[in-house]
């Protein structure tokens, strides 16, 4: 059941800073070729430098064996609902790497830029074309940040119409963290809507609570429960003519890339995740990137810099009625090199395969699953499949032990314990870049934990029992906080 | 099993009026079930005043945070410190040695306002 | 060898993998799983360009790179919160590792040991080059993080106002701003002088150092001064300054924040990069971001632990310590790598490179007829000089003779360019732009 031969390897239980030896180095630097110059008064100056001193195979070492005690979409089926942990494709790695793009400066004279400002400015039009929406910014370093940047605008936007009392924010009771937090850090008081037992947005619910203090809703579409908004067309519709607007959630994105334009809907602003639709790795938590798209009444507000062309030249400019700067620089290029590669690869036709795969397969496994396991709302999936694992709770074995006992089967767990109004949820997307074979070894070993929590439910109970470490001490980690090392521990 | 001589709310903290009229609080069983493993426990200033059911502080476990409300109007006398170092006490002993708060100057007419411990057990048991 | 005009090495499915799986769902088509979708929003065209073999990629994305060959190749004096700085190559060679770079967060723990070892290191070094007792994970930049500071600060002073000295970054500025002004906290300016006495209400006192213009403050003046107001010191430092000059830490900043491009990470056109964030162990429970911390598994063997997550938005919603979810883990190993690899005595060595050959370059060009040093103090490894000439046009020349040069200031400082020389430019490139500048000023 394992599946990396090195797993069976004790992990190293030094730290750097316990391995490190006086007088080692790990690179060597050119000597001084200046005069030596007057140095500021010494108490200015540090005396001591605590930092480790390893030689370069050390480090070396060290970290690669560090790296194989990861679970990784290169080496593990990874099917976290919401996360679209699909392929990275590596020329994406490699164009990005290019010292063309990867050594410029972000304050380089725009005329020595012009490459790198172009791509940026065909990615702002792919994205307002793919979201349909009139502009796009790629300065917003990720999702959260997306939304914040998206409800700024929205706050802007009131403000500048003399309606300063829209302070409430509408956000579905299954809605990401994010979404509330981002709602909080833009100044709004937020109100929770329900959903229906089709796993809807409550309409009714929706009607009764607005009114003249509603800014806007925040909407995933498809939902968490990776389920397409039925009355999608008619929620838009009852927010603007409350004089709201409506935020999207681009996280789910890989079950609508070619099938349907959020802009068309009836958003007004969203942002994407390039980290997950568009194949740029996740690196272990980041980088990121969450462009914000908008239609033509928002867009004057999007965060800046955004790239325009005036005929001659590509520039970084500053939207007229901008909410500001959200980084220090221009966003996440590097990430943007990676998005706009993916997109020049698959063409159109190719990202709509994407989504017609991706939620062929997550049908797939549903249909194979539902025997088995209890479905929250029995109607077909998009993207993504949440399975309920109430059943076996009945049984003595919860959703987490389900999911620590896929890693013995040498399966990254699905999302668990979200969205939190399905009880004992595991939310499992595939994504279109996984074989029908390893969606089948998924199907038998989710079934086969099944007979075991029938037949032997303490082995998934006490899961993982394969894998480097077993069960943390959670509880220890927060009442006794040991954040770093420190010095004679 | 629940304590007759205090007075719950359906917040599940309890209320235990001492010889001295103050009032000592604290959270039920049932609450330090339902949260699992606390880890951390945010309490009030000594002095702060409460009116009944007014958010007073915030419990942690590992995965969840829930919101302590006081079940009687009155004043912070004190909180119980050894919570700072040994939040694990609320589990081990909820009805006791878990105390979190003692008020002064309680409104004891509110105390009618609460369940008596086999209403409090007649409302778990609905909880299901 | 015609393929069928969708073919995408990215995904397996064949159409014969298509037929078997509609099978087994019961439906005859894959549009049949798009039905709820409204009909007349369905399948809209879209405008990309046809898809491009992987050779075509390659050539058009050298060709975009191509494009940018003056802003990379010869010696860069530009600095202003990007710095081309020595990558070592083990640096690259551990992040790409598809282990590291493929993962996600690592919220099972027991397959994800690699990426919260890594992350607890990354912590841990933190503290040691600012000499600060708790840090995070990692935030999006110097930038949100020192925003982040901020507001944080607000929280835990419970108070509205955020001061800042007036020679913070303009950019650091307008993302201070666009983060606080939602929630009614209003940052204002003060100089050395006025900041003796700060406005009540003040949460904290925003000091950049080595400042925007590469300047050492006064951080036992201004920390005083923080403390007489009640307010905390929060100070946005430079990781390579970290490796000769004093660290806010010992000064006693309450929350200390910088920006980590600088350690081992490409400039990229301004990002990735990686926020560094750390502050006083009593204020952790404000902390924003995630934090890895070490504890044991069911065997007793130590382990690694994303913790305290109560404090972050997937638990806390609304009153989460920040939205921050995805961060920059990867830029953050790097930056990890960076320092295990330089260590202890190449840190120290490296800052000492940049001091030297940044005094050196100011010692030999304020000699040039017409340029000065406007500005008094202790520099880092950057520099205002003041031209005789607009900046741009001297920049404009430079760029034509393939040097990058210094950032113009002019706006705030006349004829003023902001120089940085790191250990990256050799005596042969700064005497070249000392002899660029003396024909320039002639």
């Amino acid at each position: 059941m394992k599946s990396v031969d090195s797993m069976t390897d004790a992990p190293d239980q030094k730290l750097l800073m316990e391995h490190s030896v006086p007088g080692r180095r790990g690179v060597r630097l050119p000597p001084l070729d200046v005069p030596e110059q007057p140095l500021p008064e010494s108490s200015l100056l540090r005396d001591n430098l605590p930092l480790p001193e390893l030689s370069q195979p050390e480090v070396v070492r060290y970290f690669t064996r560090l790296s194989q005690l990861n679970y990784s979409v290169d080496t593990h089926f990874y099917p976290l609902g919401s996360c679209t942990m699909k392929y990275n494709p590596k020329v994406n790695d490699q164009v990005a790497s290019l010292p063309g793009m990867a050594s410029i400066h972000p304050l380089a004279p725009e005329e020595s830029s012009q490459g790198a400002l172009k791509l940026m400015h065909r990615l702002q039009d792919y994205l307002s074309d793919i979201s349909g929406m009139a502009a796009t910014s790629l300065a917003t370093m990720a999702g959260a940040q997306g939304e914040l940047s998206g409800v700024l605008m929205i706050r802007a936007y009131h403000l500048e119409r003399g309606q300063p009392q829209r302070r409430t924010m509408l956000i579905p009771d299954s809605a990401h963290g994010t979404n509330p937090a981002s709602a909080a850090m833009g100044g709004f008081q937020v109100t929770s809507i329900p959903s229906d037992s089709h796993g809807n947005m409550d309409l009714t619910a929706l009607k009764e609570v607005v009114n003249d203090d509603l800014a806007g809703i925040m909407l995933t579409v498809p939902s968490t429960l990776g389920l397409f908004e039925n009355d999608i067309v008619e929620i838009c519709d009852v927010v603007h003519r409350a004089g709201g607007l409506v935020y999207g959630d681009g996280a789910n994105m890989n079950a609508l890339l070619g099938q349907a334009k959020l802009g068309e809907l009836g958003f007004d602003v969203m942002h994407i995740n390039l980290h997950k639709t568009f194949s740029t790795p996740h690196g272990g938590g980041g980088p990121g990137s969450g462009p914000v798209c908008a239609g033509e009444w928002l867009a004057p507000y999007l965060p800046g810099p955004i790239v325009e062309d005036n005929g001659q030249e590509y520039q970084l400019t500053m939207p007229a009625k901008s909410i500001g700067k959200v980084s220090a620089f221009h966003g996440n290029f590097g990430v943007l090199v990676r998005a706009y590669a993916y997109i020049r690869a698959l063409g159109g036709e190719g990202l709509r395969q994407v989504s017609e795969d991706a939620v062929l397969n997550a049908n797939y496994l549903m249909a194979k699953l539902k025997d088995a396991y209890d479905l929250s709302y029995d109607r077909l999936c998009m993207h993504e499949v949440v399975l309920s694992a109430s059943r076996q709770k009945k049984q003595g074995v919860r959703g987490l032990d389900i999911a620590k006992r896929l890693l013995d089967y040498g399966f990254h767990a699905p999302t668990m314990y979200f969205p939190l109004i399905v009880d004992e949820a595991l939310m499992i997307e595939p994504t279109e870049a996984e074989s029908k074979e390893t969606l089948d070894a998924f199907i038998e070993a989710m079934l086969s934990i099944a007979n075991e929590v029938a037949e032997d439910p303490d082995i998934v109970s006490h899961a993982p029992h394969t894998t480097p470490v077993s069960r943390l001490d959670e509880v220890r980690a927060a009442r006794q906080p040991d954040l770093r090392w420190q010095p004679g521990r | 099993m629940y304590p007759d001589n205090r007075r719950y709310s359906r917040e599940h903290e309890w209320v235990l009026i001492e010889s001295d009229g103050r009032a000592l609080v604290g959270i039920t069983d049932y609450a330090q079930e339902q949260l699992g493993d606390v880890v951390f426990v945010e309490l009030p200033e000594a002095g702060t005043q409460l009116d009944q059911s007014q958010k007073m502080g915030e419990v942690e476990s590992v995965k969840a945070v829930s919101d302590l409300f006081t079940p009687l109007t009155g004043e912070v006398a004190e909180v119980n410190q050894a919570l700072v170092d040994h939040p694990e006490l609320i589990n081990d002993d909820p009805h006791d040695k878990g105390w979190m708060v003692r008020l002064a100057s309680v409104d004891a007419t509110q105390l009618d306002s609460l369940l008596s411990a086999s209403e409090y057990e007649s409302f778990l048991a609905e909880l299901g | 060898m015609a393929e069928s005009p969708t073919f995408s090495p990215y995904t397996p499915n064949t159409p014969a993998d298509r037929e078997e799986m509609l099978r087994a769902i019961g439906v005859s088509s894959i549009q049949d799983l798009f039905g709820d979708i409204p009909q007349t929003f369905r399948t809209p065209s879209l405008s990309i360009p046809p898809p491009l073999s992987e050779m075509e990629l390659q050539r058009e994305l050298e060709a975009l790179a191509a494009e940018n060959h003056r802003a990379v190749q010869g010696p860069c004096f530009l600095g202003a919160g990007a710095y081309r700085q020595f990558i070592p190559a083990v640096v690259q060679a551990i992040a790409s590792r598809g282990e590291f770079l493929t993962s996600y967060t690592p919220y099972q723990p027991e397959v994800s040991q690699g990426t919260l070892k890594a992350i607890y290191e990354f912590q841990t070094m933190t503290c040691q080059l600012f000499d600060m007792e708790v840090a995070n994970a990692g935030m999006y930049d110097g930038a949100t993080s020192l925003a982040e500071g901020a507001l944080m600060a607000c929280r835990v002073t419970r108070r509205y106002k955020v001061a800042y000295l007036d020679t913070l970054s303009p950019s650091y500025l307008q993302v201070l701003t666009t983060y606080t002004a939602a929630q009614d906290v209003q940052p204002y300016p003060v100089s050395a002088d006025s900041a003796a006495t700060l406005e009540p209400d003040t949460a904290c006192l925003v000091v950049q150092h080595p400042n925007f213009f590469g300047y050492l403050e006064d951080l036992a003046d201004l920390e005083q001064a923080a403390r007489r107001a009640g307010a905390l010191l929060v100070v946005s430092t430079d990781p390579i300054a970290a490796g000769m000059i004093r660290p806010p830490g010992s000064y006693g900043a309450d929350i200390v924040t910088a920006e980590g491009q600088p350690l081992g990470i490409p400039m990229s056109f301004g990002g990735p990069y990686v926020g560094l964030f750390t502050c006083k162990s009593e204020y952790l429970r404000q902390l924003p971001g995630r934090i890895a911390g070490r504890t044991v598994d069911s065997q007793g063997q130590p382990a690694y632990v994303l913790t305290l997550q109560t404090r972050e938005q997937h638990i806390r919603r609304e009153r989460a310590t920040s939205n921050i979810c995805t961060a920059e883990a990867l830029i953050g190993l790097m930056a990890t790598v960076y320092l295990a690899t330089l260590g202890k005595e190449g840190l120290r060595e490296v800052a000492e490179l940049c001091y030297h050959k940044a005094h050196y370059a100011a010692s030999i060009i304020q000699d040039i007829p017409g340029y000065s040093l406007p500005l008094n103090g202790t520099f880092f490894r950057e520099f205002v000089v003041q031209c005789p000439r607009p900046p741009a046009e001297i920049n404009a020349t430079l760029l034509k003779q393939g040097i990058l040069g210094g950032l113009d200031v002019s706006d705030m400082i006349p004829n003023g360019v902001l120089l940085c020389v790191t250990e990256m430019n050799t005596r042969d490139d700064i005497d070249a732009l000392a002899a660029a500048l003396r024909e320039l000023g002639r």
